[in-house]
Parts: structure tokens; C-alpha cells; sequence
């Protein structure tokens, strides 16, 4: 072998075995450093410094400041986590160098509010964010329609705030005809389960972004439970007023002719039927919203049901 | 060996002859000027601010020297017909490029030694004493000199096949981009189907500077991770010894006629 060709095998080995080795060693750095890039937001957290410093720039550092907030929430929501303190900072900024990115405002709307650890608990924020996206934004319905929401989720829910930003979203020329339901609903405060179906429904239409889906969906499926069980223990009482006794089982209900088959969640798992005529979800794990069919003392660690 | 250490030997003597070591003056009245101001004005973020300031400057002057010097090292001496020279006596290519890596990296060396000397001073004339923190700012300037690692090699692979203005664009271009390296592979794990297998495997190509930059985390007295010291290193000296070897199968291939 000559001496260049030995140098070349012996270069090309030394090459592969170093782009092996930085793979591997960067995905040991991504471990030893999961939340450094976000932490760093905090020695700079004013987004007017942040818009100055981007000279110009500021699309496409809104663009990576937004991956920042969903990477952060994603990953601090994976992990149940109890603390979410840089999500407002980093929707702040994003929302501060691109004004016109809706989908932070919905982000914001959907996530700031509820308690930890399916939000960052704070619904001070999340109005801030929403009410500045309007300021920006006059004419996009959708903004309107989430500062409504977040009125309508907040702990006590504050109908004439929530009646007041709907009603303002249907002078927004091409509005939503449901924001004029909505505002007529809140004012009444009437029907909360389809009045939060309905919410959620327009919460996952009016939105691309993945993580704002799957929370509407899974609020949908535990508004499906709630409505089912309260429907089974409704039926549950009329047959104790009709024979005296309580059903053994759904089949008596089935024969009684009340039911047709026995009643299943929205996963197709049948409903627990107790001797004392309670109904039980068989798996409430994985309905993380759900107010009624939980067993006794089963929610106190989990997220207050319904909030956002 | 002793070839290589002549040639990096050579390297360096070149490099202050052409009086790169010029920078310091304009790093010390940087660092002297700002160190006044803000020691005048006194707003509770002296060290901050002296931190801040001079180890980005440190950082920023290395970066601009390994990017400039490093893409001449190659074509000016085919330029000046020296190469022809070092090559026709018994000095392997690759010796002549690792050689030329190691004199690069010894002179940025020196420089960054002599710019924290200057760091320190500033931060004695604001401070008034040292503090245990301080030491973090020693671990802040060796990632400084591993980053410059990786941008000599950088420098030297693109110009050991192209002109001196491209290697510039391609080896400031992969500075901006591995500064962000790690928001290059969130947008990776965003993505779905085939982007996500080429944003990842481009993300992972191109260099990690943001894990190498802890200058925010020492100027808020932050500690630095043993592992984190220790990942840095070995990831810096295996991404250095790829751009290195890259060069060297490009230069071995490549017709000196």
C-alpha cells in the first residue's frame, strides 16, 4: 500500500469514528443541557431588548423564540410539571417581535390559564397576551373568541367579562356566527355542558397547532363521559323510582328496555355499574378531565377538572 | 512529529508577523474603556457588564482571526508558491495541514490567554477583589478556545478546496448556524416524515457552538457542570479531528499543478 493511500484509509477511519463520536457526545450534551437555551430567556427576558437586538431580524427570531415556548411546554407537559414560569416570558416574546402570530396568542390562551400541571396558572397572563394580540390584531375573530374562553375557564368564571369579549368579536367584520351564541349563552349563563362543547369544538377548529388539538380533544372525550354518566345516573334513579330497588347491573336496564346495549366510554370500554348505583370510568386515567365517574379520592392529585 | 510542530511552528511566527496579535490593543481599550464607564456609572451590574462584554469580545475578536487566518492558510501559500516549496522537501500533505491546524490554534491560544488577562484586570479594577464565581469565567474562556478549535479546522477543511472569500462565507456561515444548533434541532424534532430524518441529520453535521457559549450562565455567577466540561471537550476535539481529517483526504486528492 503506498503512503498516500495509507494515509487516506487511515484519514477516513479517523473521520468516521469522529462523526460517531460528536453524534453521540451532542446527544450527551442535549441530556446534560435539556433546558439550558430556554433558560437563558431569563438573562434576557425583556422583549423590547430582544426585539432591538434582533436588528431587524425579528420574523425569524419570533419564529424561534415560538419553537422555544412549544418545546418548552411540551416537554414540561410530558412531564406533569408543577412550574411553567418561562412560558408567559417566551409567548411575550415571540408575540413582541411578531405581533401578527395568532397561533401564540392561542397557545397563550389555551395553556397559560389552567392550573399546573396542564397549565402555567396564570389567567392574568393569559388575558395580558390575548387582550395585546386584539390591540394588534383588531380584526381577527379568533382572538376575541379565545379571550372569551379564557373569561369563561377562569376560577370562578367570570360571565360578564367572557359575555363582553364575544360580543365584542361579533362587530369583527367575517366573524364566527357561534361568537353571537356564545355572547347570548354566557350572558344567560345557561347549558355549561354544551356551552363548553361548543367551546372546545371552536378551540379545535380554529387552530393548526398540534398541542392545542389534542388538549380540545381530550376536554371533548371528559365532556362525553360526564355527559354520559350523569345521563346513566339519571336512568339509574328512574328505575329505583319505578321498581324500588336498585339495578344490579346494566343488564337490568337493558331489559327494563331503558338501554339499549351497555353503555360504553368514548375508548369503547363498558361503564362500571356500583351496588350502590354510581357509575365508574374503568380506566379515569386516561380521560384527564373528567368530573364525574372517578372513584372516591382518585382526583386529588390531578388537574381541578374543566379548567384549561 | 517534528515536522508538524515546525510547520505550526512557522504558523504562528507568520501570524505575528502579520501582526494579528494587533488586536489586543484594540481589546484593551474595549475593555479599559468600558471598565471606567461602567465603574463611573455604577448601577449594580459592573461585573456583569465586564463579564458580559469581555468575553464576547474575546470571543468575537478569536472568532474573526480563526475565520481570516484560517482560510489563507492553504491558498496563500499555493499564492505565494511556498507550498511548492514546503512539499518538495519530505513533509507529508497531511503534516503540512495538521501542522498549519496546530500553529492557528497555538496563536488564538496565546491571544485568548493574553485578552483574559486583560478580562480579569477589568474585573478587578470594577469588583475590587476576586470571588470564587470567577473561576466559572476561566471554564467560559476554555470554551472559547474549544469553539475556536472547531473554527480553525472549519477554516482549514474549506480551504483546502476553495477560494478564500467562499471559505469565509461557508466558515461564518457555520458559526451563525452552530450558534443555534440547538434550535436548529428543535425545529428538527418538530418536523415530520423525511424533514425531520434530514433536519436532524444536518443538525447533528453542523457544529454545536450554543453548548460551548456559557457566558451568560458565568456572568450570572452560575456553576458549570463537570459533565457538561467534559462532553464540550470530547466533542470539540472529535468534531475538530473530522474537519481535520476531511481536509487532509481533500488536499492528499487534490492537483498542486
Amino acid at each position: 500500500m503506498s503512503g498516500s493511500r495509507k494515509v487516506t484509509v487511515a484519514a477516513s477511519m479517523l473521520l468516521l469514528l469522529s462523526l460517531a463520536s460528536s453524534v453521540l457526545l451532542l446527544r450527551r450534551l442535549d441530556q446534560v443541557r435539556s433546558h439550558a437555551t430556554l433558560e437563558e430567556v431569563l438573562f434576557l427576558n425583556s422583549p423590547k431588548w430582544v426585539k432591538r437586538l434582533s436588528l431587524g431580524y425579528d420574523g425569524l427570531l419570533a419564529d424561534i423564540y415560538w419553537t422555544r415556548a412549544v418545546q418548552y411546554f411540551g416537554s414540561k407537559h410530558v412531564a406533569a410539571a408543577g412550574d411553567y414560569r418561562l412560558l408567559y416570558p417566551l409567548l411575550e416574546i415571540t408575540t413582541a417581535l411578531d405581533p401578527k402570530l395568532i397561533v401564540a396568542y392561542q397557545f397563550g390562551a389555551n395553556f397559560l390559564q389552567p392550573n399546573p400541571p396542564e397549565g402555567a396558572g396564570m389567567p392574568d397572563k393569559a388575558v395580558a397576551l390575548v387582550e395585546y394580540g386584539i390591540r394588534n390584531n383588531p380584526d381577527n375573530w379568533k382572538l376575541y373568541y379565545d379571550l372569551g374562553f379564557v373569561y369563561y375557564y377562569m376560577e370562578p368564571t367570570n360571565y360578564p367579562k367572557a359575555a363582553e369579549a364575544f360580543e365584542r368579536g361579533t362587530k369583527v367584520p367575517n366573524a364566527h356566527p357561534f361568537l353571537r351564541v356564545l355572547a347570548a349563552q354566557m350572558a344567560q349563563h345557561a347549558g355549561e355542558i354544551q356551552t363548553s362543547r361548543m367551546l372546545w369544538q371552536a378551540a379545535y377548529a380554529t387552530t393548526n397547532e398540534d398541542l392545542i388539538r389534542k388538549n380540545a380533544v381530550a376536554h371533548l372525550r371528559a365532556l362525553k363521559v360526564d355527559e354520559d354518566i350523569t345521563e346513566l345516573e339519571k336512568m339509574v334513579a328512574r328505575y329505583r323510582e319505578q321498581t324500588g330497588v336498585l339495578p344490579s347491573s346494566f343488564n337490568v336496564l337493558i331489559g327494563a328496555g331503558m338501554l339499549r346495549g351497555v353503555p360504553v366510554d368514548p375508548d369503547g370500554k363498558p361503564y362500571i355499574l356500583l351496588v350502590d348505583g354510581d357509575i365508574e370510568l374503568r380506566n379515569p386515567k386516561d380521560f384527564p378531565f373528567v368530573v364525574k365517574g372517578l372513584p372516591p379520592g382518585y382526583n386529588t392529585e390531578l388537574p381541578k377538572p374543566r379548567s384549561r | 512529529m517534528s515536522r508538524v510542530v515546525h510547520i505550526a511552528a512557522n504558523t504562528f511566527r507568520e501570524a505575528v508577523r502579520d501582526r494579528v496579535l494587533y488586536n489586543l490593543i484594540a481589546f484593551a481599550l474595549l475593555l479599559s474603556g468600558a471598565a471606567i464607564l461602567v465603574g463611573q456609572i455604577s448601577i449594580d451590574i459592573e461585573r456583569l457588564v465586564v463579564v458580559n462584554l469581555g468575553l464576547t469580545a474575546v470571543s468575537l475578536f478569536g472568532v474573526v482571526i480563526a475565520i481570516f487566518i484560517g482560510i489563507g492558510l492553504v491558498s496563500k501559500e499555493m499564492e505565494k508558491r511556498t507550498l511548492y516549496t514546503v512539499l518538495s522537501r519530505p513533509v507529508r500533505r497531511w503534516e503540512f495541514i495538521v501542522g498549519k491546524f496546530f500553529g492557528l490554534t497555538g496563536t488564538l491560544v496565546v491571544n485568548t490567554f493574553c485578552m483574559a488577562i486583560g478580562v480579569f484586570a477589568a474585573l478587578l479594577y470594577v469588583s475590587h477583589k476576586f470571588q470564587s464565581s470567577d473561576a466559572w469565567i476561566l471554564v467560559a474562556l476554555f470554551f472559547i478556545v474549544l469553539q475556536f478549535l472547531i473554527l480553525c479546522s472549519l477554516a482549514l477543511l474549506f480551504s483546502s478546496f476553495s477560494s478564500p472569500l467562499l471559505s469565509a462565507v461557508f466558515a461564518f456561515s457555520l458559526f451563525v448556524i452552530g450558534s443555534s444548533a440547538e434550535d436548529l434541532r428543535g425545529f428538527a424534532r418538530m418536523s415530520h416524515g423525511l424533514t425531520r430524518w434530514l433536519a436532524t441529520g444536518a443538525a447533528y453535521l453542523v457544529p454545536n457552538f450554543s453548548a460551548l457559549n456559557v457566558i451568560g450562565q458565568v456572568a450570572h455567577e452560575q456553576p458549570i457542570s463537570g459533565h457538561l466540561i467534559a462532553y464540550n471537550t470530547a466533542y470539540a476535539l472529535a468534531y475538530s479531528a473530522m474537519a481535520i481529517c476531511g481536509a487532509v483526504l481533500i488536499f492528499e486528492r487534490r492537483n498542486l499543478k
